[in-house]
């Protein structure tokens, strides 16, 4: 293969190969898979969990990861429906404050990866049940309802060629060419994948590893932060247990992307395939009339097949 | 020959343990100085003193006959010293065009390319294939990742990576340690051009029959001390490795082997 093709993003052949499977297995078992309505919904079923997986994504990609994700979208969600609807705070105030709520957890779990030096597992299990539990104490595990507008217009959807594309949809595309580019074009972004790939390596070149991984957890924090935003408007309720499916689902999308659990290898565009390929699954599955507890076990076999696919792959290459 | 590097008087302690116990060490213009010492010489805490990775006691260190004072590797960097390490310090997923430019990446101009510090891939395409070039490194394609390249064609990347941003001096540790003879030789005759190109070279190595092959003269560290610097082109290496061990003391030996 020549190099100009190489580096095209689609490099990644695999997930592209299992979604189109997976497209083409459904379409035989339902009449209603095939159709661009129904792959709108598709669309609108991923949005939070894709939002949340291009945090995931920058966290694994410095061979790190992060169990908090779906937890710290929560607490975010919590306090900006919280703040805006009961204390009736001004729109940018309580998103503000709510990001930073997201960002602040991201730190935490930065500075005890790189200052402590505990491995992003042990730390991020922690800030998982310590997220959850300042959700829980924080609105005394009561949902907010009563949205104003503002806050579901993410929500809101627009004709395009017959099918409904939601605003939070285009948002979570958008997102992900940025943070391709960011990762392909600058410095900061080639930095990140020499930390995961080299951590000793990148130190001795000059960059400042510490400062790359904080980096990297308070963006995605902030990427939880907007994800809460996509849970608010598209759920419609401030829901003190959201984010719970997300929060293991984002793992997977970024698995089946074909990133690598080691680090330093992936491109985040196919974190949003790998997202995408979940969502099929369920969606694909829900009209086959499959109970939702077996949609589950599907998909942890999906993860499990996809982890061992990339492992043989790469003991082929070498 | 003018002196570029020298280091006076060095002394570093850890607790009770005295590893450097007044060393000397001076690197001339346009040569491969081999640093050769047992275990526990003070060889090791010598090279770090003079790359930065640790602060020396006392003593002092001149650069182009300018005091410098060394906190960290990136200060020895900015001064113009590059290292390179036996252990393949290279990102293996990263082109090799990326591994060369790694920390030091060129970005387009503009407020826009600063600030985001978008690359400039094609320069720095075009700066790696030419440096590979000029040091004869045979391959190809500067945008495939160093994972796909032998043990001997990393350890290349590496060093064309310190020769590319060394302005005075390239330290080597134990740069063939981890290769094999044939892998080993490239490295060396690698070396030998980096000398060539006017680049004073620093190789610390255990492997006596290199650092005869390429050394212009050889630095024994003994007991935290310089024992000597000796001719490689008319000592035997026997005697060098006596005057190592301590088995001879310098003055045993005739005069017209020390360099």
């Amino acid at each position: 293969m020549n190099d100009r093709l190489k580096n095209l993003p689609w490099t990644t052949l695999g997930p592209w190969l299992a979604l189109l499977a997976a497209c083409a297995f459904f379409a035989t078992q339902s009449d209603r898979f095939l159709s661009a309505e129904n792959f709108s919904l598709i669309l609108q079923q991923v949005m939070v969990v894709g939002v949340i997986a291009i945090g995931q994504s920058l966290i694994i990609l410095t061979a790190g990861i992060d169990l908090s994700c779906g937890f710290v979208m929560a607490l975010g969600a919590m306090v900006i429906s919280k703040l805006a609807v009961e204390s009736g705070l001004h729109p940018a105030l309580a998103v503000s404050l709510g990001l930073l709520a997201t960002c602040a957890f991201g730190l935490l779990n930065g500075l005890l990866v790189t200052k402590a030096k505990l491995p992003p597992f042990i730390v991020t299990l922690g800030t998982m049940n310590i997220a959850f539990a300042t959700t829980q104490l924080y609105t005394s595990s009561a949902s907010v309802t009563d949205l104003p507008d503002w806050m579901t217009a993410l929500g809101a959807t627009f004709s395009l060629g017959g099918a409904q594309v939601s605003i939070g949809t285009c948002l979570m595309i958008v997102l992900y060419i940025l943070v391709w580019r960011f990762l392909q074009d600058t410095a900061t972004g080639r930095h990140i994948y020499a930390v995961g790939n080299h951590a000793e390596a990148s130190r001795l070149s000059g960059i400042r590893v510490d400062r790359v991984l904080i980096g990297v957890y308070v963006a995605a924090g902030f990427f939880y932060g907007l994800a809460a935003l996509v849970s608010l408007a598209r759920t419609g309720i401030g829901d003190p247990q959201a984010g719970q499916t997300e929060n293991l689902d984002s793992i997977t999308a970024v698995v089946l992307g074909g990133t690598s659990l080691f680090g330093g290898r992936g491109i985040i565009l196919g974190t949003l395939i790998g997202a995408i390929i979940v969502g099929v699954f369920r969606n694909g599955l829900t009209l086959m009339g499959v109970p939702s507890v077996v949609q589950t076990l599907i998909t942890g076999v999906l993860v499990i097949l996809a982890v061992a696919v990339d492992q043989f792959s790469r003991r082929g290459a070498r | 020959m003018k002196i570029v590097f020298e280091a006076r008087n060095i002394v570093k302690r850890y607790g009770g343990v005295t590893a450097l116990d007044g060393a000397d060490f001076a690197l001339r213009e346009g040569e491969i100085l081999a640093v050769i010492g047992d275990n526990g010489a003070g060889k090791s805490t010598l090279i770090k003193a003079l790359s930065g990775a640790i602060i020396p006691d006392s003593g002092e260190i001149l650069l182009d006959g300018k005091q410098v004072h060394f906190r960290s590797p990136p200060d020895a960097r900015a001064a113009g010293i590059e290292t390179v390490y036996q252990d393949l310090a290279v990102a293996p997923a990263m082109t090799i065009a990326e591994n060369l430019f790694l920390g030091r990446e060129i970005t387009m101009g503009g407020a826009i390319g600063r600030v985001l510090k978008i690359l400039d891939k094609k320069e720095m395409l075009a700066q790696a294939t030419q440096r590979m070039a000029d040091l004869k490194v045979g391959i190809r394609s500067m945008t495939q990742a160093v994972e796909t390249l032998s043990g001997g064609q990393r350890q290349c990347v590496a060093v064309a990576r310190a020769a590319a941003f060394a302005q005075h001096v390239v330290i080597m540790d134990e740069p063939t340690a981890a290769l094999g003879v044939k892998e080993g030789n490239m490295v060396l005759e690698m070396i030998r051009r980096v000398r060539d190109r006017g680049l004073p070279v620093i190789l610390i190595s255990h492997n006596m029959p290199h650092v005869f092959e390429i050394a212009d003269r050889i630095h024994i560290q003994r007991l935290g001390k310089r024992a000597a610097v000796v001719n490689p082109k008319k000592i035997s290496m026997s005697d060098t490795v006596a005057i190592m061990t301590g088995a001879k003391s310098v003055e045993e030996i005739s005069p017209e082997l020390l360099a």
